[in-house]
């Protein structure tokens, strides 16, 4: 229980941190914001409404506990482009980056594991090396040329795919799959790279040690070795490694809705840079880092669960 | 095995050493010498296939591909060596600070790396990028300071396992001064680990710059940027293929020769780790 408390404290830390940098680093702004976000040639009443519609004109620890008010009950302000609340912006594209992502989740555990596994028993044969330096090669490639690579070999060829847009579940879930496998693919390839990797040393360590050798001699099938026990144990460390693939597929729908034209909270993102629509800019990095930092969270407490020597830490 | 391991890492290091090379010579020629003009626009020749006078064909104004993946280098390796500048000298000093003083002044910059950690890189990069503005400067800069918490992460350790050790003592003894402490007696002792840690972050600056180049919000024109270029070459993917697998491989090859290097770096300077 200890373990939980101080654990949730240094989450509820890290949030506070998180938000006054996300907060923080839009003062440092050069210049004067409303007027970069309207142009030079704006008139200076409009210059004064939208300053004070945004609170600049209040003191700067105001703006902040308001924002942050703002943040916990979800009211993060209009966004200056869309002249929408920022919060009915992000819920219309959440749903496109969460199939993204769970999709994407879904291939790298599916691939990832039986695939460490089958180079860990196969430990410095060919097929290991090969699978080792393959996967070397994976985390090197850029993952948008990777889309671009999957459009041109596979979206072009079979027509099932469509390579742009999106089709919502609710209208056909065919249809959204045709749309969301090859960006899932293209966030998954690196990471299955790196977790292979991950998977393959947990469980070389874990065949390694005695009770594997002592389940053996008891004459336990190898299958049953493999599944009953190393498997489970080897779970533990990849759990960890779950955490920060998670990071990395949030980060990686961003890009690749880019590359596919997918209308999620990524592209969203981007335009809203591109813009210069600072509330939503903060809005949207301060909900994705939020819910990775919560992840986190939620990975080490089962992690906690799962191998109780962690709490004596 | 042992025998296996001993050959993987002298491998690394040789193909990681010859790309990274490679790659710098292309970049110091390119400076002198390129096959075409990198910016001469020849319509007529626009989107041409690969062959003896256009080595990686032309793009869709008819600029050479090949000089501009020569040139591209220049922008790669500056983004490169600026990041890691920044991310090295803030992030050992920040840990080099938290690790040998400790205390609460520790714990402050410590939390603050987690927060900054806390961020997915990329959206870290992107928000950095929106205040600054785009540019070569500008995202090394951005990328640099998502450079800052491992460096510090790991110099804090070093620092930490350092300070209480006996030359450090007999250095505090004849009075040395505490930053003299720091960088001429411990850094020298845990540099290795930072070397290692700084080879990757040039790796993943050059992925970060390619992506944001790619997202229009990295390095502009006229400067030639790998990402930039990937961009570009998207609308033609049916009919150019060649003008996409210029750039696209050319980053994925020096960020493989530089994970083999860090690689092959890590086994080297720690025999206990193992790849």
């Amino acid at each position: 229980m200890m373990y939980i408390i101080r654990r949730f404290m240094l989450l509820i830390t890290t949030i506070l941190l998180v938000s006054m940098i996300t907060f923080g680093v839009f003062q440092i702004l050069p210049g004067d914001p409303v007027r970069t976000m309207l142009g030079t040639e704006a008139d200076p009443t409009q210059i004064e409404n939208l300053r004070s519609e945004l609170g600049l004109d209040r003191p700067l620890y105001e703006q902040y506990s308001d924002w942050m008010k703002g943040l916990l009950t979800g009211e993060l302000g209009n966004s200056i482009r869309f002249s929408m609340p920022v919060k009915d912006l992000l819920f219309d594209r959440l749903p496109v980056t969460m199939s993204l992502a769970g999709l994407t989740l879904i291939i790298v555990l599916t691939v990832s594991l039986p695939l460490g596994m089958f180079a860990a028993r196969r430990q410095n044969k060919l097929i290991d090396v090969s699978l080792s330096t393959v996967t070397q090669i994976g985390m090197a490639v850029p993952s948008f040329w990777l889309g671009m690579m999957l459009i041109l070999y596979v979206g072009m060829q079979f027509s099932f795919f469509k390579i742009s847009g999106y089709i919502p579940w609710s209208q056909s879930v065919s249809g959204a799959l045709s749309t969301l496998i090859l960006p899932a693919l293209t966030i998954a390839i690196p990471q299955i790279a790196v977790n292979f990797r991950y998977v393959r040393t947990a469980i070389l360590e874990q065949i390694q040690l005695d009770y594997v050798r002592t389940i053996r001699s008891k004459g336990m099938s190898e299958r049953n070795v493999m599944y009953k026990h190393v498997l489970k144990n080897s779970m533990i460390p990849i759990l960890t490694v779950f955490g920060l693939i998670m990071a990395e597929v949030v980060a990686g729908t961003i890009i690749v809705e880019q590359v596919f034209s997918l209308p999620g909270i990524g592209q969203l993102l981007i335009t809203a840079i591109s813009n210069r629509d600072f509330p939503l800019v903060q809005g949207i990095v301060m909900y994705i880092t939020v819910a990775v930092v919560v992840i986190n969270f939620i990975v080490d407490i089962l992690y906690s669960v799962l191998d109780p020597r962690i709490r004596l830490r | 095995m042992k025998n296996s391991q001993r050959y993987t890492k002298h491998i690394n290091l040789i193909i990681g050493l010859l790309v990274i090379v490679g790659f710098f010579l292309v970049m110091l020629i390119s400076f002198f010498y390129t096959p075409h003009d990198v910016n001469a626009m020849n319509i007529p020749d626009k989107l041409l296939g690969p062959s003896r006078s256009y080595f990686f064909g032309t793009d869709e104004f008819g600029r050479d591909i090949f000089s501009r993946i020569m040139q591209g280098t220049q922008t790669a390796f500056a983004v490169g060596i600026l990041t890691v500048l920044i991310g090295t000298s803030f992030g050992i000093l920040i840990g080099g600070i938290a690790g040998y003083v400790g205390g609460w002044i520790d714990e402050i910059f410590m939390r603050l790396m987690d927060a900054l950690m806390a961020f997915p890189g990329i959206i870290l990069a992107l928000m950095l990028v929106a205040i600054f503005g785009p540019g070569i400067v500008n995202t090394a800069i951005a990328l640099g300071i998502i450079a800052i918490p491992a460096i510090a992460r790991i110099s804090r350790s070093g620092f930490v396992q350092h300070r209480d050790a006996e030359y450090v003592l007999a250095a505090k003894l004849i009075g040395v001064k505490p930053y003299k402490i720091m960088f001429r007696h411990i850094l020298p002792n845990i540099s290795s680990q930072i070397i290692v840690a700084a080879t990757v972050t040039f790796a993943t600056a050059m992925l970060a710059e390619a992506a944001l180049s790619y997202l229009g919000l990295g390095v502009q024109p006229p400067n030639p940027s790998w990402g930039r270029m990937l961009k570009d070459s998207q609308a033609y993917l049916v009919n150019a293929p060649w003008y996409t697998f210029a750039p696209g491989g050319a980053i994925t090859i020096l960020v493989l020769g530089l994970y083999m290097l860090s690689n092959a770096l890590r086994d080297y300077m720690d025999p206990r780790s193992k790849s």
